[in-house]
């Protein structure tokens, strides 16, 4: 069995003559008007009756329920609303049905105004307006944190014993260890794709040679670095959104903080120490598997070497680009860890909140890290580490 | 035939069912289990149609997976369920699947409404689903008045869920439960973290629908105040089975050791004395009222 939905070429609204569809006859006595209600007055078997009931007008006598078959609390809302509009009493309810119509006639409200939509243009407007207001509110709160996470940081320093040590090496786990296998691989296939790419185009020179200048720097300068930026950022930043963003959901987050826990301490601090850490780490670490991928193509396709490639990539090399990358990868930690947590302490409210939460952590470090790269190179060149 | 009138046959016949059953729903030897874990075997139940039967038992003795089983939720391992004398364990018959589904509404424990849509159009989605051809205006007025009709004054009616209380929620998830009409009522512990006046209120509402809609209520219950008051009889859920179903008293008359702890238990004990003298006060006000009109 199981379950399964409605599917959907599924129509509930006809029914063939056996059930029996409700339908109201008009007559008239005189100068009374009466409707005779049959038929079963119920969800199922209404058909069109609401809408020809709504094209009647004037006013009518009496509403005759004698002749229907059965009613629910839908036909009786039907009938007491046409009564209402039309002036008419109800005649000829049984026990049921009389039943029904108290109870549909005390629980009615004079419906309230539908409010009128605004134009479109209006509305873009609007709009515009929400987004420039919620992005330099999400840009004000994200400073606010920053100064937060500061403030916990010196506190932690103050006092190293509330340093919660076991919480943030599971974190080195989860987001470093854990991370080993993808971002290898990741960034050896990477290193593969720049070394044949390259070697397509400077062996138009004859320059081949050159694919382990363009592997080397380009790898420990930026994409090292970058890639392993976006990777730690859609497994660890979103992660940290959900989980924070569940706990507070589920007031978590709240018992912590009447129990004297500051959440601060406990929950976002270990977390962005642990992708601090861990981005540097991992950073050259991709930047090593890249080198690797570069070379075993270059070994294949190119015939050049191991010893060689090396010895070639000692000599361009320079120091400073390795430093490079160390100084950016613990500043995208930050600002991947500082998203996540901050976007997950936002959440309120109900479940989709989490996701859209999660979805913008991802999206907001992303772009942070890739403005700030930019930032860095051109400071670096400016500095004169070319 | 085409589709829709294979479905509106199955509803028609289901309809006659509905109507002629005495027996609403008639359980057979279920077995449940989670693993190793058994949590129900050879377990036998019959709910008469129009009563209120509240479903009793400790913490794990499987109230909510009975629930469950039985609006096929959870898959039995083995038995034989039936609703309006429709079976619902390995029956293929989509169509009348679907009609039975229309039959029922269900009150989960945290009201489990959608949380990204309002009140009303949380009443409205079974409408929407089932009935796509009713106007959007007579969709929103059945809404209004199921909210109102559960006693939620109507300006709940746009509010999100998250801006709702513990008692709203299940008010408005009791509205969800209607709003197809249904014969037939699941509530899993409607009256649990409510507050006692605003538990009484629930009850008392509940008792009220179920009288002037002719529902059949499958209530699970931890709260004795609630099964004192409007439960018509009572099944105890233990050892894996159900021990026994009856009134509180004929249950009181057994001599089964959970059900003495439970009904005379100091909680259980207060619960009785309270719904007797309640009914003597009620009793006392009518006949003082008697007298008025006199």
């Amino acid at each position: 069995m199981g379950h399964f939905g409605l599917p959907r070429n599924a129509k509930w609204t006809s029914f063939p003559p056996t059930m029996n569809k409700a339908d109201f006859t008009e007559s008239a006595e005189g100068d009374t008007r009466s409707i005779m209600m049959t038929g079963s007055l119920s969800l199922s078997c209404l058909g069109d009756v609401p809408q020809r009931l709504d094209d009647v007008g004037g006013d009518v006598g009496r509403i005759d329920l004698s002749a229907i078959d059965h009613i629910d609390t839908v036909g009786a809302w039907i009938v007491h609303r046409a009564a209402e509009r039309l002036n008419a009493d109800i005649v000829g309810a049984d026990h049921d049905a009389g039943r029904l119509l108290d109870v549909v006639k005390r629980v009615d409200e004079p419906a309230e105004a539908p409010r009128t939509p605004e134009t479109p243009v209006i509305r873009i407007l609007m709009q515009i307006g929400a987004a420039v207001d919620a992005t330099s509110k999400t840009m004000l709160g994200l400073i606010g944190f920053l100064g937060a996470v500061l403030i916990s940081a010196w506190t932690l320093i103050r006092n190293p014993s509330r340093f919660r040590v076991n919480a943030v090496v599971q974190r080195f786990e989860v987001v470093g260890v854990a991370a080993l296998g993808i971002i290898g691989l990741m960034s050896f296939l990477i290193g593969i794709v720049i070394a044949q790419q390259g070697s397509v185009q400077l062996e138009q020179f004859g320059m081949e040679v050159l694919t382990i200048n363009l592997v080397g720097r380009l790898t420990f300068r930026e994409l090292g670095v970058l890639m392993t930026a976006i990777m730690v950022a859609g497994r660890s930043g979103s992660a940290f959104a959900a989980q924070l963003g569940t706990m507070k959901l589920n007031e978590e987050v709240d018992a912590m903080e009447t129990i004297g826990v500051a959440p601060m301490e406990a929950l976002v601090m270990p977390r962005i120490i642990a992708t601090v850490v861990m981005m540097p780490l991992l950073g050259f670490y991709a930047s090593i598997m890249s080198i690797i991928g570069g070379g075993f193509l270059c070994a294949i396709a190119l015939d050049i070497p191991p010893v060689t490639f090396v010895q070639r990539l000692r000599e361009v090399v320079p120091l400073t680009d390795i430093w490079i990358g160390l100084i950016k990868a613990p500043v995208f930690g930050l600002i991947i860890g500082m998203a996540g947590c901050f976007q997950g302490m936002q959440v309120r409210g109900n479940a989709e909140e989490v996701g859209l939460r999660t979805t913008a952590a991802v999206v907001q470090a992303i772009f942070l890290v890739i403005v700030i790269d930019s930032v860095f190179a051109v400071f670096f060149t400016w500095i004169g580490w070319k | 035939m085409t589709d829709q009138e294979i479905i509106s046959h199955a509803d028609e016949k289901l309809g006659e069912q509905v109507e002629k059953a005495d027996i609403a729903i008639s359980i057979r030897g279920l077995q449940n289990s989670f693993g190793e874990q058994i949590v129900h075997q050879n377990l036998d139940l019959d709910v008469r149609k129009g009563e209120i039967i509240g479903v009793v038992g400790g913490s794990g003795t499987g109230k909510s997976v009975l629930m469950r089983s039985i609006i096929g939720l959870q898959q039995p391992d083995a038995g034989e369920i039936q609703v309006f004398g429709q079976h619902m364990v390995g029956n293929d018959d989509e169509e009348a699947q679907l009609a039975i589904r229309r039959r029922w509404g269900v009150l989960f424990q945290g009201g489990a409404l959608f949380s990204t849509l309002t009140v009303t159009e949380n009443v409205q989605v079974p409408i929407r689903e089932y009935y796509p051809n009713i106007s959007a205006r007579l969709r929103e007025e059945i809404a209004g008045y199921k909210i109102r009709m559960t006693g939620l004054p109507g300006e709940a009616a746009p509010k999100y869920p998250s801006e709702l209380s513990g008692g709203m929620k299940k008010r408005a998830g009791l509205a969800r439960a209607l709003a197809l009409d249904p014969d037939l009522l699941f509530l899993d512990e409607p009256t649990a973290g409510l507050d006692p006046i605003g538990a009484a209120a629930f009850d008392e509402q509940t008792r009220e629908l179920q009288q002037t809609l002719g529902l059949t209520v499958f209530l699970i219950t931890h709260d004795l105040d609630t099964l004192h008051a409007i439960c018509d009889r009572v099944a105890v859920l233990a050892d894996k089975r159900v021990i026994a179903v009856g009134t509180i008293d004929e249950l009181l008359a057994t001599d089964h050791p959970w059900i003495q702890e439970y009904f005379n238990g100091a909680r259980g004990r207060l619960a009785h004395a309270g719904s007797t003298t309640l009914k003597q006060g009620v009793q006392g006000s009518e006949a003082m009222n008697k007298k008025a009109d006199d």
